[in-house]
């Protein structure tokens, strides 16, 4: 004997087969006549609108636009203090700016993925490719055998006196104090930005082909300059960020949820120092909710109450009254 | 005279073996779930008459143009539409594109979400649905940080610290232009295309959703489990 499991029908979950008419519908057609109007439309909009395409920030513009924004900020990728050397995983090991959920924090978990050591990397290294210059060696020899406390006072010594630098006849002019061989180092390193080197280093650091940018992003990131671009370009965080483009194109509207989230409180007050990985987490069960619509009570009878379909299918209900 | 038609005689022997093979099994199998009057129906349940229909078949207008557009521009690669005027007008087409697919998914699928069109067995069509939705949203990204311009370099910057905070970003490193243009002409735009795929496999499986009954809120009714919608026969 077979047995029929029965059950309760749910209009939010159960259909009755169609017993009602059929008629002639060419999908073929309906498929080509949609991808000639989408055609005639996105030709359309090219031609009247185009496209964004801002040239990208390199050290080199940044470094010619501002010289004092650079040296300011090489001198702090120097001393360890940085935004990029001060972020922890995935680039380095900072105890206590992972951001956490709870007590869970799955950045630490993870570790350090893509180590940058700022000082190595963004200034000490690429300066040590140049080998024409005696004073820079000096400097650098000069540098590496001090004590790291000896380090750490030219550094302190360098960032106090670069606040009051400026640019005299083109040349970046940072006052006098007892900054040791790290003004030699700065000024031959902002020399290497504003002539293109230094974006060369930071790409071929260990090979000729390179497509990784992140070192030289983070490096971008951490000056004035890049960010002051992004805000005058209504770009900034508190703008909707990424979810943007420059100019009035749309950019990525169908982010505006995730951006959403970052514009209003508690994500910019109380939790707004674990704002990414708590907006990162909510869209995370919000997007689960949205696959899992057809499972979630309440949620899969708002179609039911209320009464859209009436309009969607008033053709059918029309002919049944 | 050559013939390509095949030799039909076969023993009984032969015809079981036949019967036997995966090959005969897995077309059968096919055949059954999807008939070809199925897959492709030349009539449709008269209720089908609303234009929120259409917004489904103009979303994959947009796909196909996306890829198109995409193929254009990779011809040449990535730096090609910085130097050239024609380079620059089939990225604009590129863009627009994914804004129009953008725009015709969502109204499609707020349209489904009101039908309810899950009843009737057809979860699995939703779920590839909203699946596909965000495999987009994804593949829309990794074009948006791979334009190797300003706009690249800020939204890298900036979703660098949601994506980072995850753990993944260890793994998934926005700032990496080669690792997300490899994501976004190759892996992400394979699942786009794979889910769509199986999406209208399963809308074809299972037909377009039937509307409410009238007193849909009487629950009184009782069918058996697995109740669909039926085809034209």
């Amino acid at each position: 004997m077979t047995k029929t499991k029965e059950r309760r029908f749910n209009p939010d979950r159960d259909v009755n087969p169609w017993k009602g008419g059929y008629r002639p519908y060419d999908i073929a057609k309906e498929i080509v006549i949609c991808f000639v109007v989408m055609l005639v439309l996105v030709v359309g909009l090219a031609i009247v609108f185009g496209s964004p395409d801002d040239k990208a920030v390199t050290i080199q513009t940044w470094s010619n636009a501002n010289q004092v924004d650079f040296a300011q900020t090489a001198i702090t990728e120097l001393d360890g203090t940085s935004a990029t050397a001060q972020y922890g995983p995935p680039y380095n090991n900072v105890a206590d700016v992972s951001q956490k959920i709870g007590p869970f924090s799955p950045e630490a978990l993870v570790g350090v993925h893509i180590p940058v050591n700022t000082a190595q990397d963004f200034v000490i290294g690429p300066l040590e490719t140049v080998t024409n210059s005696p004073v820079l060696t000096m400097a650098l020899n000069q540098f590496n055998a001090a004590s790291p406390s000896q380090q750490a006072n030219w550094e302190s010594a360098y960032a106090t006196a670069v606040q009051k630098a400026k640019v005299f006849h083109n040349v970046l002019v940072v006052p006098l104090a007892r900054y040791g061989p790290v003004g030699i180092m700065i000024r031959q390193l902002t020399d290497m930005a504003r002539s293109g080197a230094l974006d060369t280093s930071m790409i071929n650091q260990d090979h000729f082909y390179g497509t990784d940018y992140t070192k030289s992003l983070l490096y971008v990131a951490d000056g004035t300059y890049f960010s002051d671009q992004g805000t005058a370009l209504h770009l900034s965080g508190g703008q909707w960020g990424m979810m943007n483009e420059t100019g009035n194109f749309p950019g990525q509207a169908w982010l505006w949820l995730y951006s959403f989230w970052y514009q209003i409180p508690p994500f910019t007050t109380a939790w707004e120092p674990n704002a990414d990985i708590l907006v990162s987490v909510l869209m995370m069960i919000l997007s689960v909710l949205l696959i899992l619509v057809p499972f979630v009570p309440g949620v899969r009878s708002i179609p039911r109450w209320s009464r859209v379909y009436r309009l969607i299918w008033r053709d059918h209900y029309k002919g049944r009254e | 005279m050559t013939t390509l038609e095949h030799d039909t005689s076969s023993s009984p022997e032969e015809d079981a073996e036949v019967s036997k093979q995966w090959t005969t099994r897995i077309r059968r199998r096919l055949v059954e779930m999807l008939p070809p009057e199925r897959l492709i129906p030349d009539r449709q349940p008269s209720f089908l008459s609303s234009w929120i229909y259409i917004f489904g078949a103009l979303t994959i207008g947009a796909l196909a143009i996306i890829i198109l557009t995409g193929m254009v521009l990779s011809l040449e690669g990535p730096g090609w539409w910085h130097t050239s005027s024609l380079g620059l007008f089939v990225n604009s087409m590129h863009l627009w594109s994914v804004e129009l697919f953008f725009f015709c998914m969502v109204i499609h699928l707020w349209g489904k979400f009101f039908m309810a069109a899950w009843r009737g067995s057809r979860q699995l069509t939703w779920i590839t649905g909203a699946v596909t939705f965000l495999v987009s949203v994804g593949a829309a990204f990794t074009g948006y940080v791979s334009q190797t311009n300003f706009d690249s370099q800020w939204i890298a910057t900036q979703a660098k610290d949601g994506i980072n905070s995850t753990g993944v970003g260890a793994f998934f490193n926005v700032l990496n232009f080669g690792q997300m243009l490899m994501w976004h002409i190759v892996l992400l735009p394979v699942g786009v295309l794979f889910l769509t795929g199986l999406h209208i496999l399963m809308v074809r499986r299972r037909g377009i959703v039937p509307p409410f009954e009238d007193g849909v809120n009487d629950k009184s009714a009782t069918v058996a489990s697995g109740t669909q919608e039926g085809t034209p026969s």
